[in-house]
């Protein structure tokens, strides 16, 4: 009986304690329904940097050599700018959302996944792209985009991006396949040993092929999906899990498993089909006549950054053609500066990513976050939300 | 306090004032774990209890303190979750039962027909495993199941296959990770089982079979029971071992992860969590019953 009372009352004072620290802190949220961004201003002009500045980096975009000696771009800046850099890595854009939150970072290398929702939320503001010289040599079909800006105004600076590419072991799958409809045919001859991006963003490759196949759906953007495109697509997955050998979220095991010929066709980044040749596997890939989902990140700069001159500075210098160059080969993409691509040290590395090639990227529907709010223009209709896509996500899984 | 020499240092005072106040020493001893097991544990799952309650604006991101039931709602609702928890459970039952009867012959062996000697080199060999990451021994085990894995190349001449992955990788993979965890406490209770009730037991006439059933079985019934806690809530939570060799099947710590990793949805994924607490405050209960943690 006393136990009992004391077990009640820590469990009470355990309650109290979270109620209080929590309530606090999140009176200001600003309901998803409608999408118009707070009205913030860009920097007007740059001034003397501010010494310091913390970076949330995608792992490799911001190496100081504490994984690799050789590897580091961030000494280089600091001796430049003045500025000291702390990095700090992240794994998910989901960790990059929550960690912006905390106010203690300046930039952060956001993908258009996660861009739109920090946009939305306020912790990132417009960007001045005058006061990025380097801004000038960035690809032009990678500015003003819809993961990026909001109407018309820059809330950032591409860095680089790349594609979800159609991938299979050639000496196993043949014909090579030439339509994403290999992943989808229920008949398929490869029924479990097709691998498949575990993430809700994985529904958008389904929506872009029946956005191909099935036209009387109407499908005009692959993320803006109202609810009988959606349930199409999910759907399509619902019936592609039997074919499924795993779903995968880490590109390592992904290689791992196109190695031991677990999976033989299936979705991958590039820098999965390098490292699966590195070993000898024989895979190619591809962006089938359908085109493909990808990723393109930007560096943006925290609304309560109190280091905006040197955040500026670092934006400026890590898309710098030489800086740039480096990261997307030690990342394995395409970087966003169209000089970059002279002074990779792998001479082939831009056309191996196809970086110069607007009608490839073009063919590329960068991730991007679904909201209520239809991304394709549409008024009449309510589209779903990353909510519902995660949910559905959970029951396509089973 | 009087009892103390006159002049006595406080710090003597003190311990001799202590001394002679059992219960206070006992209190001031208990208190540390106590305000650890209250705050930072039971602490912590309150928090977990209320952010169930709560929901998240999924554009932005933000936690909204709005009390409702709606992830209560959405958990009973959606076939899936129940499809989900009937399968984490099955699985946790599988590698449950499967460990223990693996682990009691064992454990059996070890503690009965070894010298003493055979028996602290097999313990070490039970406990090797546990210094391996449990990381690396998940993978050793996705390459032995992958297509052309050990266990492919083993089962191919007799015309079987290996499981791939999938559920049966799953349990299997889960079985030995939690193995040590299952005969370690058997091992420790037939060890304190008196061999004077095994030759009392022969004295009377009865044969080695209904020794066994009727003397240490039931003797060494809340040993395995206790191993059962470790291994079925193990495997209630895992989602690694899942991830790695489970192929398309997902088990409840899955949907935790992902609600908390990819969808950055917490209060539901406290909702979800709630599941195996719930299951294992029912197993426990379940255990009290039999009486079996009377004699722990």
């Amino acid at each position: 009986m006393k136990n009992t009372a004391l077990l009640a009352g820590l469990l009470a004072a355990g309650l109290v304690l979270t109620a209080c620290g929590t309530t606090s802190s999140n009176t200001t949220a600003t309901g998803g329904t409608a999408f118009t961004p707070p009205s913030l201003p860009a920097l007007g002009k740059l001034g003397p940097g501010e010494g310091q500045l913390s970076v949330l980096a995608w792992p490799g975009y911001a190496e100081n050599g504490a994984n690799d000696p050789k590897v580091n771009w961030v000494t280089p800046f600091e001796q430049e700018s003045g500025c000291k850099v702390n990095v700090k890595p992240f794994g998910t854009s989901d960790e990059a959302i929550s960690l912006m939150k905390t106010g203690q970072y300046d930039v952060v290398s956001a993908s258009g996944d996660a861009s739109l929702r920090l946009i939305a939320s306020g912790d990132i503001e417009p960007v001045n792209t005058s006061l990025v010289p380097n801004y000038a040599d960035v690809f032009g079909f990678l500015k003003n985009q819809s993961w990026n800006s909001v109407g018309g105004v820059a809330y950032g600076i591409p860095h680089g991006w790349g594609a979800n590419l159609l991938t299979w072991r050639s000496d196993k799958v043949s014909p090579a396949p030439t339509s994403w409809s290999t992943l989808f045919d229920p008949n398929s001859k490869y029924k479990g040993k097709i691998t498949a991006y575990d993430s809700p963003i994985y529904i958008a490759d389904a929506a872009l092929y029946l956005k191909a196949h099935q036209p009387d759906l109407g499908i005009k953007n692959p993320y803006a999906l109202d609810s009988t495109q959606f349930k199409a697509a999910v759907d399509l997955l619902k019936k592609q899990r039997p074919l499924v050998s795993e779903y995968w979220s880490d590109y390592l095991k992904e290689s791992q498993a196109l190695t031991s010929g677990d999976a033989v066709l299936g979705t991958a980044w590039q820098v999965t089909v390098n490292v699966t040749k590195a070993g000898n596997v024989p895979v190619e890939s591809t962006v089938p006549a359908e085109g493909a989902t990808g990723w393109s990140d930007t560096w943006m700069v925290a609304t309560k950054s109190q280091h905006k001159n040197c955040a500026y500075l670092w934006m400026n210098y890590i898309i710098s053609p030489k800086v740039n160059a480096q990261v997307a080969e030690y990342f394995g993409e395409a970087p966003a500066n169209a000089k970059a691509c002279a002074q990779t040290t792998d001479a082939k590395h831009c056309d191996t990513y196809h970086a110069g090639d607007s009608a490839y990227a073009a063919k590329i529907a960068y991730w991007t976050t679904p909201i209520s709010q239809c991304l394709d223009g549409r008024t009449d209709v309510k589209c779903e939300d990353y909510g519902a896509w995660t949910q559905a996500w959970t029951e396509i899984k089973g | 306090m009087t009892n103390a020499p006159p002049g006595a240092s406080p710090r003597r005072r003190l311990s001799a004032s202590l001394h002679h106040r059992p219960r206070v020493r006992l209190s001031l001893l208990l208190s540390g774990p106590l305000i650890w097991l209250g705050l930072a544990y039971l602490g912590a799952l309150a928090a977990l209890f209320v952010t169930a309650f709560w929901s998240t604006d999924v554009f932005t991101g933000r936690v909204v303190v709005s009390w409702s039931l709606d992830n209560f709602a959405t958990l009973a609702r959606d076939a899936v979750y129940r499809t989900i928890t009937v399968r984490t459970v099955g699985v946790a039952v599988l590698v449950t039962v499967i460990d223990a009867v693996i682990a009691f012959p064992m454990a059996f062996a070890m503690a009965k027909f070894t010298s003493r000697r055979t028996q602290r080199l097999l313990v070490i060999a039970v406990m090797t495993p546990l210094w391996a990451s449990y990381l690396v021994k998940a993978y050793a085990w996705r390459s032995m199941l992958s297509g052309n894995g050990v266990l492919h190349w083993l089962l191919a001449p007799v015309g079987l296959d290996g499981p791939g992955y999938g559920l049966t990788a799953t349990v299997i993979t889960l079985s030995y990770l939690w193995l040590p965890y299952m005969i370690l406490p058997i091992y420790a209770g037939l060890d304190r089982l008196p061999d004077s009730l095994v030759d009392a037991s022969g004295d009377l006439g009865a044969r080695s079979v209904r020794t066994f059933f009727s003397v240490v079985l039931p003797l060494a019934m809340p040993a395995v029971i206790a191993g059962s806690i470790f291994t079925f809530s193990l495997s209630l939570g895992d989602y690694i071992a899942v991830k790695i060799v489970g192929g398309t099947s997902q088990l409840l710590g899955n949907v935790v992860y992902d609600n908390i990793g990819a969808a950055n949805n917490l209060p539901f994924a406290a909702t979800v969590a709630t599941v195996p607490v719930v299951i294992m405050l029912l197993y426990l209960a379940a255990v009290r019953r039999t009486g079996a943690l009377d004699t722990l």
